[in-house]
């Protein structure tokens, strides 16, 4: 790991733990056949397959044949929105319509954009001002044709947990697929499919410090889905192409590992991400906290700046070494910003000025403490060059008890 | 290993030799250090009272705001000073910076020289913008014009304010009919290309059909 660089921004990727490099290593050029061969090669390959599918089945308290081998998280979502909805409506013409929620990933979200195209109908639930679904709305908006439910485990911007246990609850009890993407979930939250309840399950390895472009999708033995790929027959006839066992056996890995260490890991950086909210909002008037106050994993800050835009800060930290994100238009391709932090009710004005700390296993309260000592200097002289000075007054009910001690008071200065 | 493995390698190693930037470096030392700013709320009040012309476009809404204060002598027509103060991204900041430049640098540009840079001589440059950043370096441009206008109009010159035969199409963000036809010019095809370029429509989406009329128009002038 490089020391100079404080890298706040684990929910875009993680680095690969050494731990899981090291077992992944020997399957590049020493153990590489092809698990579909009969030889010797290949049947050491289909071993540690067919061992690391065990490892994640038993981690999810499911079957290994319930554990499906993809891509990418993106994939794995892919393939179970459009599999599910492909099989339920076309091949037994169950129904074309689906249930989200307007803050899901990009993943979720143009899937389902995809399916509207093909004639599928899609609900997008609205969130509270915490990012939080209401579990009542999906109860309203379970139709007879419903045939799939699809909300995430947590929020990649705001970190917003949301009530999957509930949920699946009434996707049972109305018999409709349930379908959760729990990529930002891992480290942080346990993973048991029969405890949740949902009938399909997306995880990628990029977030938990395996290597990236390897995924999964737990599929529950009775739930059917047409693939996306099509060729030689791997996953059960469900994705085909060779099996990616480097990073298969690094993805088992890495979900052994933060599965193991997820409570301590929790402990450790609750203590590191409150200590960063504190600071920020004690030191720097006119922000506050995006996403929900408690239900929210330990490793998310997601926090609004106003009268700055948010693009300008990320560039500014970056020159000092700190890594961070956005949800400012700028740094988005369609000039809108965040999708998620506008449907919370947040306005334009302080959507620009959001910014995304996501903590890992590798930060140290030292980068924290770091990114607390330049970011006030930061937003001072970026304020000062800004003609902007929106009225604290009209954020009120978004800033806490001690940033609206500096917050208003530096307002009637002005 | 062997020299050729090196060679070999070379295609997929990623640049380490200086830190990587998303900006070029031109964008970046004015990004950084940014030309003719007013730093505070204080002293962009102390210079609106000797500014010559203050222009302002955009909101915070958009993401972008800008606002400009030129000083203007009115013997010889020359922009003397030209300060500005901004809500925006990187390319924001540094086009505006460099707009600044450009109209002080040789002891000042000619008011009538001044309103004819567009966007693209800035972009020039800075030596280039990132596609779709290019929007950005917009708005100091049009602050740049309003600045003017106010000029004429507090010198008792208002015969002169220019409305350039251009009709602001986009309310919100005052974008003309003159800035599609610009886009146009530089390519955009699609309503989506015009509004990465321009922002049109965005916030004020009463104004896609009249823009997508305008589109339509302006590829007939000029590209059939």
């Amino acid at each position: 790991m490089e020391t100079n660089t404080v890298y706040l921004d684990n929910s875009a990727t993680t680095p690969v733990d050494q731990r899981v490099l090291d077992v992944m290593l020997p399957y590049f050029n020493e153990m590489y056949g092809n698990p579909g061969s009969m030889h010797s090669k290949g049947l050491e390959s289909q071993s540690a397959l067919e061992e690391s599918r065990k490892k994640i089945g038993d981690i999810l308290n499911a079957d290994s044949d319930e554990i499906l081998f993809t891509g990418s998280g993106t994939e794995s979502i892919n393939m179970a929105i459009k599999g599910v909805a492909h099989f339920y409506g076309k091949n037994i013409n169950k129904g074309k319509h689906i249930i989200t929620q307007k803050t899901e990933h990009h993943a979720v979200l143009d899937s389902c954009e995809f399916l509207e195209k093909e004639g599928y109908e899609v609900t997008y639930l609205d969130v509270d001002r915490y990012g939080m679904v209401c579990v009542d709305d999906i109860r309203k908006a379970i139709r007879e044709d419903t045939i799939l439910v699809s909300i995430m485990y947590v929020n990649n911007e705001i970190g917003t947990i949301q009530p999957i246990e509930e949920i699946s609850k009434i996707c049972k009890e109305k018999k409709v697929l349930f379908h959760t993407d729990a990529c930002q979930a891992a480290n942080y939250l346990y993973l048991d499919v029969k405890k949740l309840g949902v009938d399909l399950l997306s995880l990628n390895g990029s977030k938990i410090y395996g290597p990236k472009g390897v995924g999964i999708l737990f599929l529950r033995k009775g739930v059917m889905i047409t693939p996306l790929i099509h060729g030689g027959g791997q996953e059960r006839k469900l994705r085909s192409g060779t099996e990616n066992i480097p990073s298969i056996v690094g993805f088992a890995k890495a979900l052994e590992i933060a599965q193991n260490e997820k409570e301590k890991e929790s402990e450790r950086l609750k203590k590191l991400s409150d200590k960063l909210i504190k600071g920020i909002l004690r030191t720097i008037p006119k922000s506050f906290l995006n996403g929900h106050p408690i239900k929210r994993i330990p490793s998310n800050v997601n926090i609004s700046i106003l009268d700055v835009e948010g693009e300008a800060i990320l560039l500014y930290l970056d020159d000092l070494g700190i890594c961070a994100s956005t949800g400012s238009a700028c740094t988005s391709k369609t000039l809108d910003p965040s999708h998620v932090i506008l449907a919370t009710g947040l306005p334009y004005e302080a959507a620009h000025g959001s910014l995304r700390f996501t903590l890992g296993r590798f930060t140290t309260e030292e980068g924290v403490d770091t990114l607390l000592e330049v970011l006030p200097g930061i937003i001072k002289e970026l304020r000062g060059i800004s003609p902007v000075n929106l009225r604290a007054e009209d954020f009120k009910e978004y800033l806490s008890e001690e940033n609206k001690k500096i917050s208003l008071k530096v307002a009637k200065n002005n | 290993m062997s020299e050729n493995d090196m060679k070999t390698h070379v295609d997929v190693k990623a640049t380490v030799e200086s830190k990587k930037w998303f900006y070029n470096e031109v964008v970046r030392e004015h990004f950084f250090n940014p030309k003719n700013l007013l730093k505070s709320e204080e002293e962009a009040e102390e210079y609106s009272k000797e500014a010559s012309g203050i222009g302002q476009v955009g909101s915070p809404a958009c993401g972008d705001m800008m606002k400009m204060w030129i000083k203007v002598d009115s013997e010889t027509e020359t922009i003397v000073e030209c300060k500005w103060q901004t809500f925006g991204c990187a390319s924001a900041i540094g086009s505006t910076s460099m707009l600044s430049v450009m109209l002080t640098e040789n002891k000042g540009m000619k008011v009538e020289e001044a309103l004819k840079i567009k966007p693209q001589d800035i972009a020039n440059r800075l030596k280039g913008l990132p596609q779709r950043k290019f929007h950005c370096s917009v708005l100091g441009d049009k602050a740049l014009r309003y600045a003017v206008n106010d000029y004429f109009r507090k010198s008792g010159q208002s015969d002169r304010v220019i409305v350039d035969g251009a009709k602001i199409i986009d309310k919100i963000l005052k974008i003309t009919d003159k800035d599609i036809e610009e886009a146009v010019l530089e390519g955009a095809v699609t309503l989506e290309d015009v509004q990465k370029k321009t922002k049109v429509g965005i916030h004020d989406k009463s104004c896609i059909p009249e823009v997508e009329q305008l589109i339509r128009f302006y590829q007939e002038k000029y590209l059939s």
